[in-house]
Order: C-alpha cells, then structure tokens, then sequence
C-alpha cells in the first residue's frame, strides 16, 4: 500500500520533472493545463524570467494587434533542435512552446492581458489562450476568448480606449491554420534573421543549423528600405496568413505571400470576390497610383467588423501601416487597366 | 486506497463520447455558446434554447460530426447586433456538420459561413437583416464554400446585400425548399460544379437565381448544374449591392441569370414578374487577365419554364425604345450576344433577344435583335444524391 503510494508519487514527480525547468509533460500531453504557472515556463512569471531553453525572441516586422506590446518566447526541448527551413516556419520538435504575451503600457509598467500558446504535440499543434488575473500573478485558460477594455496611448501620441478581444481557441485556428493543421508563423528564418537570434538559437543548441545565406525580410518601418520590400514584407505578416491557397481566405484568390509574383493574384487589378460592402464601392484590391481607389486600403481604415481587415484582432487602424500601403500603392504607376 | 482507485477510474475513463449539451439564453451566452461549441466532442448535439442571445462576436465550430440545434427559426435567435469583431455571425470549419432550427440576425458581415466543411446541412434556418435591404448589411446569409456534399434545405434569407443562399468553389450541392427575398441575389451558384436547385421561391429580390463564374480564382469551370421547380417572381428590388462587387451589375427584374457557366439546364420553373427578364444567359461583362478562365456560356438549355409577365422595364441601355419596337415588353429571355450560339438552346414558347454583345463590350454598344437558340441538345446532368445521413439529419 505504500509502496504504492510512493509508486504513484514518483509517477508524478517524473511527469512533473525537475523544479525549475519547463514543465514537458504539459505541453506533450493530452489536458490542457488551466492555468499558465503550470507549464514553468519562467522561472519567475509576473517578472517574465525565462527557464532554461525559453529563449526570447522579436520579428523584423511584426503582426499588427492593437499597438499591443508582445513578448514572444520560443522553447525547445532539451536534447532536441528547431529544424531550420529557408522559407517555411522552423520545423520545431515534439515538446516545442512558443510563447506570446500581449499586453500595454500602463502607468510606465508592461501590463500582460493575454498569453498565447502553441504546443507542438505529437498529433500536432495546439493553440491555447490564457488571460491574466488582475494582480499579474498567472493567467487562466480560456478557451472561449473574452473581451477586456482597455485605455492606451498609440505612438502618436493619441489615447485610445478600445474592446481589446482575446481569441478563442478556434480563432487561433483561423489565423494558425495551413491546409486544415495548426501552424506557426512568426518563427520563420526571414523574421527571425536581425539582432544575432538565429545565431544564438544556434549556440543555444536549439537550432540545427544557419547557412550564412540565411534570408531576412524588410523592417516595415525602416524608411532607408525600398518601399516594394516593406510593404510586401508587412503584408506577408500581417495578411499572408489567411491569403495563402492553402489558408482561410484561400477562397479570395488574393495571395500574400512575399514570394507571390503574379500581380493579379497580390492585388493588383485584383476585383474583389466575396467582399460585399468590404469592397467599399470600389473596384480592385489595389488600384496602382491611386490608395484611394483600393479596397486594401479601405479595409485596413474600417473597424467595422463587416469591413475591417484582418478580421481578428484589430479594433483600431494601424495608422503607420496604412501610411505605408498608401506611399506604396502611390509609388505604382497608374497603369492600363488589364485586358 | 479508496482515493488512489478513484485516481485510477479517473485516468481509465475514457472521454464521454456523444452527448447532448442545451445552452439557454441569458447572461454571457457569447461565452457559453461559444465554449460549447469549441468543447463539443464529435458526434455531440448542441441544443440553444428559445430566447434571444445578443453576441458581442463571432461564433465558430471546428469539431466534426456536431449538430447545432435551436427550437426552431422564430423561436431561437441569435442576433449580431452588438458584434464588434468577427467576419460571420457562425463560422463552421469542420466536417459533417448540421445546423438547423434557429435563426442568425443583423451580423456585420456575413450570416452564416461554412469553409472547407464537407457534407453540411442548412436545414430550416433563417437568416434576417432586420432593418431591410440596405447597402450596410452584410453580404451573403449562407455561405458554403470551397466544401464538397452541402445541403440548404427550408433556409429563408432576407436582406443579404449580396446573396442570400451563395454557394461558392464547391461541388455536390443541393439547394431546395428554401425562400429568398429582399436580397441583391436571391441565390448564387458561383464558381460551382454539379448543383441542383429546386423547389425554392425567389422573389422581391433583383435577381432571383443566379449561376455565375468569375476569373482568378482558385476554383474555376463552374457547370452542370439544374435550376427546376423553382418559383421566380417578382424581383423587382432596387440593386443595392456595394459597387465593386460583381451581383452590382445585375438588373433589377432578374428572374434567373447564367454567366460563363457550362451545361446548365432551367427546366419547370414559374418565371413572371421580373421586369428586366425571365432568363438571361450571358459572358462575363468585365475585363480580366486569367488565361485559364472561360468567359462564354456554353451548352445552356432553357426548356419547359411556364413565362407570365416580363421584360416590361427593362433595365437596358435604349430601354424605352425596345419596349416600344417590342409592343410593351421585351422577350422574357435575353442573350447577350457572346458564346456559340449552337451550344445554346432554349425550347420555351416564348421570343429570345439578342443584345448582340461581343464578351466584355460596353452595353451601350449593343445591337438588339430577336434570335433563335436552337443548338443542340445535351442530356440533363444525373441527379445529385446526398448520403443518407445528410437527409436523414434533414428530416
């Protein structure tokens, strides 16, 4: 009967593994723990002290969600090694975490609202939102999103007070879904490619390797950049996701991504499909020469929920990134229309 | 001993597998709602009491072989009024699904849309923009697409600022028993192949059935399709459709219009009322650049269709003139001039007009002109039928 006990006990320990280290069984198995203190991921996680093998990360351009402040942790399991690919996302082990706090500024201290997850199991991806408690102290599994208002000042300078929505866990799938599976996007070598964080991946023994070639996209706010590659560049993250043939608005045939060549297909010229009133009166995705004529445009200025685009995440216009679609589709010269 | 069995049962028992969950209207039905539709297991039903549920967003299933239920279209409402994100009022993601017996109100954007969800059923549903037709209410009611096997049965749909039934980049489709009104289309075929449309009323909407296919898409070629049985009455709704949008050239009085579409068969129908025409069949109108697109109509057979009134204010360049050379009303059939005209055949007791258009000439330049479509005939596409299961979860 002890010993029995004791069999259990050590059953569990052995589950739980060492103090201090990441928790692997919780990402490798099948519950889905309640609360985010359960994975120990930080080795302190209101101050965000990263255990062993979580390694901090940013993109060169990130995805815009509502000025929120992001704090992006990848971990990989001891032992193993992220597979590095030139295009796709790193090929992450079985028992890899990416980790994602959102948050904002208040009273000169980052305040977390949300953290997401993805868990690469052995029957895939897992994607997983947990919402913090008031004090900060650890975040709860919610599984069916929530709303949480929220008063921020954007770079302008400008107050905002918005519904800021967290994802339920099928809107994850929306943004994260590739041909029907749940997929990363942000952990790709083009994004990952400044600051020296490929090279420390791969001197963290998290990286399998890093040819010298390795590619990295424009910063979409770096004003010595061509425009072509910025604006190509903040599309892909914020919009390729969905508008790929094998994402959730493949049925739109307007592809995103950075290597899609085929004007039509990226917009240009491009009418639009199953807009209805998206489409704002207007005739094209992207009319060259004339922002104002483009329904790219008109979307990303909407909150609108029929109109705005990307349709999650997004209550307020990102008013740098239109700047920047607007100076790009300007710089196009206003060409015949097709056929 | 008695805890560490009970820890035993708890790590043996297996998942319960299909269950019934009932959601009843009230405090944070977004939240209720939307965590049984995300912790469903497969084969669950979810029943949603009668009431009202205000949503503050989107909702969306992702499990297979689930079964949404409400108790019944004018009794279980869920209403989109206050949604502040999400591009649908429901979005289904996953296989085997049926939805039945509620209704979807005044969402922003779409009512109720289905991707790459395989074998759904639409059955007695209702989706409403309250407020009328108006260019602000979203733009299909249901929307399946890129699926294979969809079934729309007993669907009302009103005020759609597009379509109301819309069928998109899909196969294996049957559309029956359903009433549109109110909408820019009534019901849209689009991009589709193998459909069969029947038994539906489509009236006070600009258009009543339309069977269309556009360029630069992933899935092209749209045919073989039957549109019978069905009532097509006065459309007479002003277009609303936000321009930009390809339903925002369709003339108000449409009864049932065919575009770049192969081996389409309308058959049976009762067509009056429409003031532009009762059938009209033409090539796409705008320029494109798609080397694997077909803009022409190829192989359409309009036969044994019973016409009353039509053609009487036809929304046409030169409108009154052709209604007075043609005594009041312009033939209830109209061809746009474009396609082979021996892969074209229209048996009806009535007079085609041709608008003698070349594919993507402005309607100004048209030549109108009584002609005879009589191309061969083509047998009719076999029936579509759905699994079992499909119409037995109709039922």
């Amino acid at each position: 009967m002890k010993a029995l006990a004791a069999a259990v006990l050590l059953f569990c320990a052995a589950l739980a593994g060492r103090p201090g280290d990441v928790n692997d069984a919780a990402i490798t198995g099948e519950a889905l723990p309640p609360k985010l203190s359960d994975y120990r991921f930080f080795a302190d996680l209101a101050a965000e002290t990263p255990a062993a093998r979580v390694m901090p990360y940013d993109l060169e351009t990130p995805l815009f969600s509502d000025y929120a402040t992001k704090h992006r942790f990848l971990y990989v399991p001891a032992g193993q090694k992220a597979g590095y690919q030139p295009v796709a996302a790193l090929d992450l082990p079985v028992g890899s975490a990416i980790i994602k706090t959102f948050g904002y500024p208040q009273a000169g201290r980052f305040k977390p609202l949300e953290t997401r997850l993805l868990l690469r199991r052995a029957s895939g991806w897992v994607a997983l939102p947990y919402v913090w408690n008031a004090e900060g102290s650890d975040a709860l599994l919610k599984r069916a999103g929530t709303r949480i208002p929220v008063t921020f000042t954007d770079p302008s300078g400008a107050a905002r007070s918005i519904s800021y929505a967290v994802p339920n866990q099928n809107q994850c799938k929306d943004c994260h879904a590739l041909a029907g599976a749940i997929a990363p996007i942000g952990v790709k070598a083009r994004y990952l490619n400044h600051g020296g964080q490929l090279e420390k991946l791969r001197a963290g023994e998290m990286l399998d390797r890093l040819p010298a070639d390795a590619p990295r996209v424009a910063r979409w706010d770096d004003v010595r950049a061509p425009i072509d590659a910025r604006a190509r560049a903040y599309l892909e993250i914020n919009c390729a996701h969905c508008h790929n043939p094998a994402g959730a608005a493949s049925n739109s045939g307007l592809f995103l991504e950075l290597g899609r060549r085929d004007p039509v297909a990226f917009g240009i010229g491009k009418r639009p499909v199953a807009a209805g009133r998206g489409s704002g009166g207007r005739d094209f995705a992207i009319a060259p020469g004339d922002p104002d004529a483009s329904i790219l445009v008109y979307r990303m200025e909407s909150t609108d929920p029929g109109v705005a685009m990307p349709e999650l995440g997004r209550a307020t216009v990102h008013k740098e990134g239109v700047a920047l679609m607007r100076q790009w589709i300007d710089s196009m010269p206003k060409s015949a229309p097709a056929r | 001993m008695p805890r560490i069995w009970t820890l035993a049962a708890l790590l043996v028992a297996s998942p319960a597998a299909a269950q019934t969950v009932t959601i009843e209207a009230g405090p944070e039905a977004q939240e209720r709602l939307q965590a049984a539709l995300i912790e469903a297991k497969p084969g669950s039903v979810i029943r949603i009491g009668t009431g009202r549920f205000e949503l503050t967003d989107g909702l969306s299933l992702d499990i297979d072989r689930v079964t949404v239920r409400g108790a019944g279209p004018d009794k279980t409402v869920l209403s989109f009024k206050g949604q502040l994100g999400a591009g649908e009022g429901l979005l289904v993601t996953s296989d085997h699904v049926v939805l039945r017996d509620f209704a979807v109100e005044d969402s922003k954007g779409d009512g109720i849309k289905s991707k790459g969800a395989d074998n759904i059923v639409y059955k007695n549903l209702r989706v409403e923009w309250t407020g009328g037709p108006k260019e602000t209410n979203g733009a299909y009611g249901v929307y399946p697409v890129s699926s294979t096997t969809i079934l729309i049965d007993g669907v009302t749909v009103k005020g759609a600022s597009d379509a109301g039934i819309y069928v998109g980049q899909s196969e294996q489709i049957v559309v029956r028993d359903s009433t549109v009104s109110g909408n820019v289309a009534g019901i849209e075929i689009e991009n589709s192949r193998h459909a069969d449309v029947f038994g539906n009323v489509a009236t006070g909407n600009t258009g009543g059935i339309l069977v269309f296919d556009l360029p630069n898409l992933p899935k092209m070629g749209g045919g073989d399709i039957r549109v019978f049985r069905n009532r097509v009455v006065d459309n007479d709704q002003p277009n609303f459709a936000p321009k930009g949008n390809i339903v925002a050239s369709v003339r108000k009085g449409t009864g049932v219009l065919i575009m770049a579409n192969d081996n389409v068969h309308v058959f049976d129908n009762d067509l009056s009322g429409n003031a532009t025409s009762n059938v009209m069949i033409i090539a796409y109108p705008q320029k494109y650049e798609d080397a694997k697109y077909d803009p022409l109509p190829r192989r359409i057979m309009v036969s044994g269709n019973r016409h009353g009134r039509a053609g009487f204010a036809p929304q046409l360049p030169g409108a009154d003139q052709l209604v007075a050379a043609f005594g009041g009303s312009i033939p209830p059939v109209l061809w746009s001039g474009a396609g082979d005209p021996a892969s074209l055949r229209v048996t009806d007791p009535v007079p085609v007009l041709s608008m003698g258009l070349a594919p993507g000439a402005a309607p100004e330049t048209a030549k109108p002109a009584p002609a005879k479509l009589a191309g061969a005939a083509v047998a009719q596409p076999p029936a579509i039928v759905l699994p079992a299961a499909m119409e037995a979860a109709a039922k």
